[in-house]
């Protein structure tokens, strides 16, 4: 498992433990230099003090060559029983001979220390070498089992040997474990009180970016308009972020929108050409066809069957006019200027399949006076839109139908709570014939080709139960 | 000057206290046995008594000499060596005798030496340098075998009592060192854990025990009363406790001769100076 893979709900507490542990290691590692610097002072202190103690009875006891005295003299300064372990006293006669020690059995008397082990050589190479200086002098070297303190022992000014005390570095130890027992103890305590915060920080931190990737993961996946990401907005980088990424989303559905958009006014454009192109060839044979077919029935005599045939050719043909000459839409701008009265018809018209269905109309026409855009082809838009509003819209169910005039622009508004227009069906819906469409499949076509004509916008938002048809139209003053 | 005010005390309570010096000859570290001794001796005698202690023979000696002292516990030798004016008041029965031995001891991690030649270039503790015990005897018995005393060591000092002597060998500061007998017996009755330290490797024939001696211009009357103290301990309830922590069994009036054997130590030692 690669650190990358862990989630920071776990990584957040880590970091805490981590940096805990960091701490409290160079805590431990401050104080146990501190604790040992003491400690050095401390066994100095202590060796000079003892000096002082001794530095009359001892070499007067040397003087005097009192073997015995100078040894009860060592063996008081010991200290009391407990300690004996970590003190060891020497005392060398002026030629570094053992005169007497604390410990007889292991460094006997008339010895010389270098036969007692590399360590006390060095510490008599260091006694020998220091001759001639009065003072105390610790000694130290790595990995002794000892630190020593090099007293000589004056009468009169004169040396008469050296006393050599050397201090147990073992008595550290207690000293470090007692230490490392108050950090460890105190860093288990932080841990503990901190983790379950690291776990809420990381779990703070990490929610809005987990609600975030899932959000992510969606766009692309569906219609940009069904994501609901409701970050945290706010000025920190998580604020930012979602700021952005709600900004994107919007950028994404805009350009969505503008793109598909475009491409359905693209295809709706070829479509009304190709239908157009279409009509005008149909139109103009079969405009000669029905008239030679109305001259033919009007000077020649037929029997029967004859006149029957000729009159489901000429229906056939009607019905062949009729659907071309509804594909070829074209808003008349003759006719006169929409008024309040004509929505109002509208409504009139909706009536029964309103009443049939129970459905409750809330029908707002807004306009206060004529507006200057011919009636008929608005007419026709809104009968489209709000019949099929109707015919949408569940048994029971609403159907608002909103005409209003706003800065220039007529604004029509038609919504439903029937189901929803997927997004495939979107793509195809103001098309001729297509196959969603309920009908003859052309009302949306005819709406959409009015509407274009007249230099407006429809768009269609469908979501949650809820479909909005929204025309908007400019007005041209005259 | 303090040497003075101190004999002036000593004197001033001459007439009613005796004053009994006590050497390393006993356990003299017993406090607390001392006083019940000497309060014991003080009723016997229907007279204070007090015990007076110092930290070598040659001072109590010299105490006792300079009239100091009605009395002293000293060792054989330094009797032998002021017979003229020193009179033997009680010699202690040990083990129903008055004598004793000097034993050679050893650290109990050396099990090898046999004898004092076996301890050649060692360090070697004596007790104290009036002592028989622990310095004449040792010191003769080597120039009988005709060692240089004083060249056979690598070192040698003394411990001024002998329990230290059994301390010096035990906790190993001396290889070898030379011991009253009696004490060394008595102290594995009280300290057997510091005998234990040490091995014994031989005893020397026996001497005459440690006496208690008097001057001889000593008045009869004083002398009289202080050895009849001395040997009805044995036949008193409380005299025998004491002795028994004494470890002794009383005391008796004793020879001059039972000190021949040291006199004739004397004679080698000086003869070999």
């Amino acid at each position: 498992m690669k650190m990358g893979d862990i989630s920071y709900r776990i990584k957040v507490p880590l970091m805490f433990t981590l940096v805990i542990l960091i701490t409290a290691s160079v805590v431990t590692l401050a104080l146990t230099w501190r604790a040992y610097e003491e400690l050095r002072e401390e066994v100095f202190n202590n060796a000079v003090e003892i000096g002082s103690v001794l530095s009359n009875s001892l070499p007067n006891a040397m003087l005097h060559d009192d073997l015995w005295g100078a040894y009860r003299l060592v063996q008081a300064a010991e200290g009391w029983p407990g300690e004996t372990s970590s003190r060891l006293l020497v005392v060398l006669d002026k030629d570094g001979r053992i005169y007497v020690s604390n410990r007889p059995k292991e460094l006997a008397v008339t010895t010389r220390l270098r036969a007692h082990g590399a360590e006390l050589a060095r510490v008599e190479a260091e006694v020998l070498r220091l001759t001639g200086d009065l003072g105390p002098r610790p000694y130290e070297y790595p990995n002794d089992q000892r630190l020593y303190v090099i007293l000589p022992m004056l009468s009169d000014g004169v040396a008469m040997g050296t006393l050599v005390i050397g201090y147990d570095r073992a008595l550290f130890w207690p000293r470090f474990i007692a230490i490392v027992e108050r950090v460890v103890v105190s860093a288990l305590l932080v841990t503990v009180l901190l983790l379950p915060f690291g776990w809420y920080l990381g779990n703070r931190m990490v929610k809005p970016l987990g609600h975030l990737a899932n959000c992510m993961s969606k766009v692309g996946r569906g219609s940009n308009e069904e994501i609901t990401c409701d970050l945290r907005q706010g000025k920190d980088e998580i604020g930012r972020l979602g700021t952005s990424f709600q900004q994107m989303l919007g950028e994404l559905d805009e350009k969505e929108r503008l793109e598909s958009g475009m491409l359905a006014s693209e295809r709706l454009a070829a479509v009304g050409r190709l239908a157009a192109g279409v009509a005008h060839e149909i139109n103009n044979p079969l405009g000669g066809m029905l008239n030679a077919l109305n001259t033919f029935r009007r000077y020649s005599e037929t029997d029967t069957l004859g006149r029957e045939t000729f009159d489901l050719i000429e229906r056939g043909l009607q019905q062949i006019r009729e659907t071309v000459s509804a594909l070829l839409v074209e808003a008349n701008p003759r006719s006169h200027s929409l008024s309040p009265k004509d929505v109002n018809d509208v409504r009139m018209l909706l009536l029964a399949d309103v009443s049939r269905k129970q459905i409750r109309l809330d029908w707002r026409n807004c306009l206060e006076g004529d507006v200057a855009l011919p009636s008929t082809p608005i007419r026709q838009v809104l009968i489209n839109l709000s019949l099929n509003a109707v015919q949408a819209s569940p048994e029971g169910g609403a159907v608002h139908c909103l005409v209003e005039n706003r800065e220039n622009r007529l604004c029509l508004r038609v919504v439903n709570e029937g189901p929803d227009i997927s997004r495939e069906q979107k793509l195809s819906l103001f098309e001729p014939f297509s196959e969603s469409a309920t009908g003859n499949g052309l009302g949306l076509w005819v709406t959409y080709q009015l509407v274009h004509q007249l230099e407006g916008i429809i768009e269609v938002r469908s979501r949650g139960g809820r479909t909005q048809f929204v025309v908007e139209l400019p007005i041209k003053e005259a | 000057m303090a040497c003075l005010l101190m004999a002036g005390n000593l004197m001033a309570n001459s007439e009613k206290t005796y004053r009994i010096g006590l050497t390393a000859v006993i356990l003299t570290d017993q406090t607390s046995f001392l006083k019940e001794w000497q309060d014991y001796l003080s009723s016997s005698l229907r007279r204070p008594v007090r015990f007076i202690q110092r930290q070598t023979y040659e001072e109590v000696t010299d105490l006792l000499l300079g009239g100091d002292l009605d009395a002293a516990w000293i060792c054989g030798y330094p009797y032998v060596r002021n017979r003229e004016q020193l009179e033997l008041l009680a010699v202690p029965l040990f083990n129903g005798e008055p004598l004793y031995r000097s034993y050679l001891i050893v650290p109990a991690t050396d099990t090898g030496s046999r004898e004092i030649a076996d301890l050649k270039g060692k360090v070697f503790a004596y007790s104290d340098p009036n002592s028989n015990s622990g310095f004449l005897y040792p010191q003769v018995s080597m120039i009988r075998e005709g060692i240089e005393p004083n060249h056979f060591f690598s070192k040698t000092f003394f411990t001024w009592t002998h329990r230290d002597v059994v301390k010096a060998v035990a906790d190993g500061v001396a290889q070898g060192g030379a011991v009253d007998g009696y004490v060394w017996e008595t102290l594995s009755r009280h300290e057997p854990a510091l005998t234990a330290g040490t091995r014994l490797v031989s005893k020397s024939p026996l001497f005459g025990f440690p006496p208690l001696v008097v001057r001889r211009d000593i008045s009869r009357e004083d002398f009289y009363a202080l050895r009849n103290a001395l040997l009805k301990m044995e036949s008193v309830t409380e005299g025998r406790r004491l002795l028994q922590r004494l470890n002794l069994d009383g005391f008796t009036e004793g020879e001059d001769s039972l000190y021949d054997g040291v006199a004739e130590s004397v004679r080698i030692l000086e003869g070999a100076q």
